[in-house]
């Protein structure tokens, strides 16, 4: 059989730059133009196929995250807060002012300095690192991603884990004092013989199986607590925004319980580690497996639940209840100068 | 990946932190700079992950790793920042920074 005949340039390039233009297109519709939810719905399609761009570096695991974290859940993130807004009246697009030059040539300089920088690196080092090549085969798993994050660099994944708890507790001080014992997030309702319902009633068992399934393949092969945990919070806000699930209450003692679960199994299995003898987080060669997965699945619970939290937000009460109603009063506030209203004197 | 598409890719975050810096300075909306600062997060992801994907071999864990472990804080940041827009705006009536509104849009 005669060879094709051979592409005057490389496919793969091309596939490469076609896939680079599509993103900066999205970036550059996402950050300019009129509309924040026009400014929403770019992103998440930016998202999605950054997400692809990672497949193409071959990083399949920072893919999986892209597009469940970056372009999912950001997404669901930016499209509630845009809703909202609008219900504060604060959805309306203001447009730029004089100074749309002055950021271009900035943002010019930037991306300038940094094509500059690259071509400035030193040249490529050999892959992997000598110490990691030697180091990989004693860390109880094969893929080299979850190696480092729950092996190799535990202080940092730990330190990551507390960062999102911290975050978590930022955006509940946010909280009116008269909403602290509404579930979190706004109410949701939905048609319950809708799409939407219906939707989430069928994909939560297949969504549970393959957070499950990222879990426990991230040992081998892609995936891992990240990964699984949002899948599962994925699965959570569905039902959630379906109305089909009521979030918790900030007191829920369940809940705090699986905030700090994945911190608290870190901290002590590193307190454990170090009790016997290895160093705090050292993970001895024969029981680095089962130790890396009894942390990722504490992990991928507490990130679940962290992340729903994080994307719904503080609890809100019903939209009309003026803040500091008694539980139970019914929303009619007198028309006069409600504590929301625009320009109100504080 | 080709050094050549290793460069591609380099070169794309590189523009993509452009891009984003020009949306985070031009925006007025908050929630736009919200975008524009998470399009900056992931041109530097990008970029680091283009230099972990040089050469022959499959790609470095180390940046994948890192960055993963970056996902997941922009996540958090952002979340946090929402909710202090979505804040601001219930007690203004806008998610604009007070020095910022339009004359025509300004509070009386």
């Amino acid at each position: 059989m005669p060879e094709p005949p051979a592409l005057p340039f490389d496919p793969a390039l091309a596939l490469d730059a076609a896939l680079a233009v599509a993103i900066l297109g999205a970036a550059l519709a996402a950050v300019s133009g009129r509309g924040v939810f026009r400014a929403v719905v770019f992103f998440i399609a930016y998202g999605l196929m950054v997400s692809i761009g990672w497949v193409r570096l071959g990083s399949v695991d920072v893919a999986l995250a892209e597009a469940a974290i970056g372009a999912g859940l950001t997404g669901v993130l930016l499209l509630a807060a845009h809703g909202r807004l609008a219900r504060a009246g604060a959805a309306t697009d203001t447009p730029a002012g004089a100074g749309r030059g002055w950021a271009a040539l900035a943002g010019l300089a930037v991306s300038g300095a940094l094509v500059w920088a690259w071509f400035a690196l030193p040249p490529v080092p050999a892959r992997p690192g000598a110490e990691l090549a030697e180091a990989l085969p004693r860390a109880g798993v094969e893929n080299p991603v979850t190696a480092v994050l729950l092996n190799f660099r535990g202080w940092d994944t730990l330190l990551e884990s507390i960062i999102l708890l911290a975050a978590l507790v930022a955006v509940w001080m946010l909280t009116r004092d008269g909403d602290w014992r509404a579930p979190l997030g706004v109410p949701q309702h939905a048609n319950a013989e809708g799409v939407m319902a219906g939707f989430a009633r069928v994909l939560p068992p297949v969504g549970l199986m393959i957070g499950g399934y990222l879990l426990w393949a991230g040992a081998d092969a892609p995936g891992g607590a990240f990964q699984g945990g949002t899948v599962w919070a994925a699965v959570l806000l569905v039902a959630a925004l379906a109305g089909l699930w009521a979030p918790p209450r900030l007191e829920a003692a369940w809940f705090r319980a699986a905030l700090v679960l994945g911190g608290a199994v870190f901290v002590l299995a590193g307190l454990a580690l170090a009790g016997v003898g290895a160093g705090f987080l050292t993970l001895p060669e024969g029981a680095a497996k089962p130790v890396i997965l009894g942390i990722e699945l504490a992990l991928a619970v507490s990130i679940a639940v962290t992340l729903v939290a994080l994307v719904l937000g503080p609890p809100e009460g019903p939209p009309d209840a003026p803040p500091d109603a008694p539980p139970g009063a019914l929303p009619d506030a007198p028309p006069g100068a409600p504590p929301d209203a625009p320009g109100a004197p504080r | 990946m080709t050094a050549a598409g290793a460069t591609l890719f380099a070169v794309l975050g590189a523009a993509l932190v452009g891009v984003g810096l020009f949306g985070l300075l031009s925006a007025r909306h908050l929630l736009r700079r919200v975008v524009a600062f998470n399009v900056i997060g992931s041109g530097i992801f990008v970029f680091f992950g283009a230099a972990g994907a040089r050469g022959t071999g499959a790609a470095d864990p180390v940046p994948q790793a890192l960055i993963i472990t970056g996902i997941v804080v922009a996540l958090a940041a952002s979340a946090l920042a929402v909710a202090l827009v979505v804040a601001l705006a219930r007690t203004r009536g806008a998610a604009t920074l007070p020095d910022e509104t339009a004359p025509e849009d300004r509070a009386p």
